[in-house]
């Protein structure tokens, strides 16, 4: 028998409330696919199961709140499971994205999200979309969720721990290096040129993508400290800081990004962000950063210097990209430059190494086309 | 030459559905001063607009969409 536990979806994450089932007993599950919406203290996330078998007993109901480990259901092995059992239940299907805002208020007024068309970006369901549903059919429910002022308090609370954590726990170092960005910033331009707006790339998918590339030679930044001890990881997946209109951010993972070509990753970046901000991420992306990096530029910042976000020991920062003045044989000229930072967790690696992470990135960076 | 009305609505919608919290907007004043908007949300609007107003905007102009003004005097001349 396989116990189905709730995860962990990040450091700042001690329970999570189940919101519903996707499977019932006697369906067919395989590794990686959705079987439960899951609410932590910053978002409602999709848990994908990472076994494969027959759900026996589901052990948490909807509205339970579980703690991390807790079991949430049984599930039968395959070579445990009957052959007439055995066969195949459709897949969990990806649920509607849901803002946060519109998932909250539609369980304020008994709407049921799931039975709505929603009107947002890529069919979300927003706010005014519950807001119609509840006008058109009143639901009883009673208001068991808290209001979004404390749903707000969650998350800051739950970053208030993981950033309390970090800094009472882990010893940081901070380096930054003021990049040249001529070249980057013309091959990128040329770059979009030839594309249609939608198939256009942020600088910022550009920096992500030296960023993993980088890390390939810098073991020592790319993991997790546990057990007084540091764990490399053999997979680049880097987390990325996004920002949430209702304040608050989450840090949800690309995977394998130095291997994604340059178009993918940022098809992916878009997805990611579009996801975050419309609520409906999953686990493995809560789970799975190995390092994570951090963009401030567009709100106007020379440089950003960011809290290690445990159990990841490393995370990049990068400031606005703009013209400064730039010194070269003697000769004082304006260059477009980004400041790129770096905190480390010093009890995994030393300021040499993330200087030299950074001179990495800063070479990887005069050569564009090598990024695609 | 387009309705500039007709426009100037459909930028709005588009500016809410990236910014649900979006009030007033002051037409003459920078649009990124008054709406928090990443490069993400920036490149999601002019999808968007591209969409719905079947007008290519290319990155060099992107300097001429500083304000609502702007935007749609811009969309109308093309």
């Amino acid at each position: 028998m396989i116990e189905f536990k709730m995860p962990s979806l990040g450091a700042d994450m001690d329970e999570g409330k189940l919101i519903e089932w996707k499977v019932k007993a006697g369906d067919a599950v395989k590794r990686g696919d959705l079987v439960a919406v899951v609410e932590t203290p910053k978002a409602a996330v999709d848990v994908e199961i990472w076994q494969s078998g027959v759900v026996e007993a589901l052990v948490a109901k909807p509205g339970d709140t579980i703690a991390v480990g807790g079991v949430l259901a049984r599930l039968r092995g395959a070579e445990e499971a009957p052959a007439a059992k055995a066969a195949a239940a459709p897949p969990a299907a990806t649920r509607h994205p849901v803002s946060p805002a519109a998932r909250q208020h539609a369980r304020e007024l008994g709407v049921d999200v799931e039975q709505l068309a929603g009107t947002g970006p890529h069919g979300s369901v927003t706010l005014q979309d519950v807001q119609k549903a509840a006008k058109r059919a009143p639901a009883p429910a009673p208001a068991a969720a808290p209001p979004a002022a404390d749903k707000l308090l969650a998350m800051r609370k739950a970053i208030a721990a993981a950033m309390s954590r970090s800094k009472r726990e882990i010893p940081h170092y901070y380096l930054s290096q003021t990049i040249p960005m001529r070249r980057a910033q013309a091959w990128l331009t040329a770059y979009n040129e030839e594309r249609p707006v939608a198939g256009r790339v942020l600088m910022g998918a550009l920096q992500l993508k030296a960023v993993a590339r980088a890390l390939k030679d810098f073991a020592d930044l790319n993991g997790f400290w546990k057990d007084n001890a540091y764990q490399p990881s053999s997979a680049i997946h880097l987390g990325v800081a996004i920002s949430l209109r209702q304040g608050g951010l989450v840090a949800p993972a690309i995977h394998d990004v130095a291997e994604l070509p340059l178009d993918e990753l940022m098809k992916a970046l878009a997805d990611l962000v579009r996801r975050a901000r419309a609520g409906s991420l999953r686990s493995s992306e809560m789970s799975d950063p190995t390092i994570t990096v951090t963009n401030l530029g567009d709100q106007g910042v020379d440089a950003a210097f960011p809290v290690i976000y445990p159990p990841q020991v490393a995370i990049v920062g990068f400031g606005r990209l703009a013209e400064r003045p730039w010194a070269e044989d003697g000769m004082i000229g304006a260059e477009p430059t980004v400041v790129a930072s770096l905190a480390g967790d010093h009890r995994a690696s030393d300021g040499h190494r993330g200087a030299r992470f950074l001179a990495a990135l800063a070479a990887l960076l005069q050569e564009p086309e090598k990024l695609t | 030459m387009k309705d500039s009305n007709e426009i100037r609505k459909v930028v709005l919608e588009e500016l809410r559905r990236i910014a649900p919290e979006l009030e007033d907007v002051q037409a003459a004043k920078p649009l990124r001063d008054q709406v928090d908007l990443d490069s993400m949300d920036w490149l999601n609007f002019l999808v968007a607009l591209d969409e719905r107003l079947k007008v290519e905007i290319p990155e060099a102009d992107y300097r001429k969409l500083g304000t609502l003004d702007q935007i749609v005097a811009y969309l109308a001349a093309k």
